[in-house]
């Protein structure tokens, strides 16, 4: 049942490159680079349960919040062009 | 094996890839990627540094490095033949270099002979730390590690230095310009 997830995650995981590649507009790139993190997180999962391993959902966490910081990262760049923007900088100038 | 094929093409696409935030995005998904090959090969702790730093930190500072620059990258002017024949040269001695390697995860494998049984044996009564990978890092390697952190510390302290100054230089130049 594992190896038929990992292959599925594989699947989805080669489709996700694929729009990353092509992707016509920056935000298809944006998608499909947050969902491969999200894929790389299931399949340590899945390798971790398939190698009788389950300690491996700890790592899986931490992937998460990474994945969390790069793609607030890239849309907090898109919406001011500047990852320190400050509010306050932009009222008083 | 997918995986590798995979990152060979993600590889490729950076390569080719013009403009600088996809290939910001293809580099993260590329570190993905690597980590999870990573961890296929059961170094979990190298997966985690691979995903913290390449896909999380770099993702971050290449970003901040592309406000400061244009976005897309300008044409080559001639053609590197040179390079490419010597990373092809070097890629090919590499791999020569590997078929003399022992199975991947033999037990009898020459790096597992030599200091690591003493290891596994005596780190607990030695050390008392329960993690031997732990223990190898930073009490047998304790100077290592030492000079490594005393490397980033000087790196980060240049890094400080140098963008204090372009800061103040920026922020003159842009009073300069606004008015």
């Amino acid at each position: 049942m594992f190896a038929t997830a990992a292959a599925a995650i594989l699947v989805a995981l080669a489709l996700a490159v694929t729009r990353a590649i092509k992707g016509p507009t920056v935000f298809d790139r944006v998608l499909a680079g947050n969902s491969v993190g999200t894929l790389a997180i299931m399949l340590l999962a899945v390798v971790g349960f398939l190698t009788g391993r389950p300690e491996f959902l700890d790592i899986g966490l931490t992937y998460g919040l990474l994945n969390l910081i790069g793609t607030l990262a890239v849309l907090k760049f898109f919406r001011h062009g500047d990852l320190a923007y400050d509010v306050d900088e932009e009222a008083r100038s | 094996m997918v995986l590798l094929t995979l990152l060979a093409v993600v590889t490729v696409a950076i390569v080719r890839q013009r403009s600088l935030f996809g290939v910001v995005i293809l580099a993260g998904i590329y570190s993905f990627l690597m980590a999870s090959v990573l961890i296929v090969l059961d170094a979990v702790d190298v997966a985690m540094t691979e995903a913290s730093v390449g896909a999380g930190v770099s993702t971050v500072i290449l970003l901040a490095t592309l406000h400061l620059i244009k976005t897309t990258e300008m044409r080559s002017v001639r053609r590197h033949v040179l390079p490419l024949f010597v990373s092809a040269v070097t890629g090919a001695v590499l791999v020569w270099g590997t078929l003399v390697l022992p199975p991947f995860g033999t037990a009898d494998a020459v790096i597992h002979k030599h200091v690591v049984p003493r290891y596994i044996a005596d780190t607990i009564k030695e050390t008392n730390v329960p993690n031997v990978v732990t223990a190898v890092l930073a009490d047998y390697r304790g100077y290592d590690t030492l000079g490594e952190t005393t490397v980033i510390f000087t790196a980060g302290i240049g890094v400080m230095l140098l963008l204090r100054g372009a800061r103040r230089r920026g922020r003159t130049d842009r009073e300069k310009v606004s008015p």
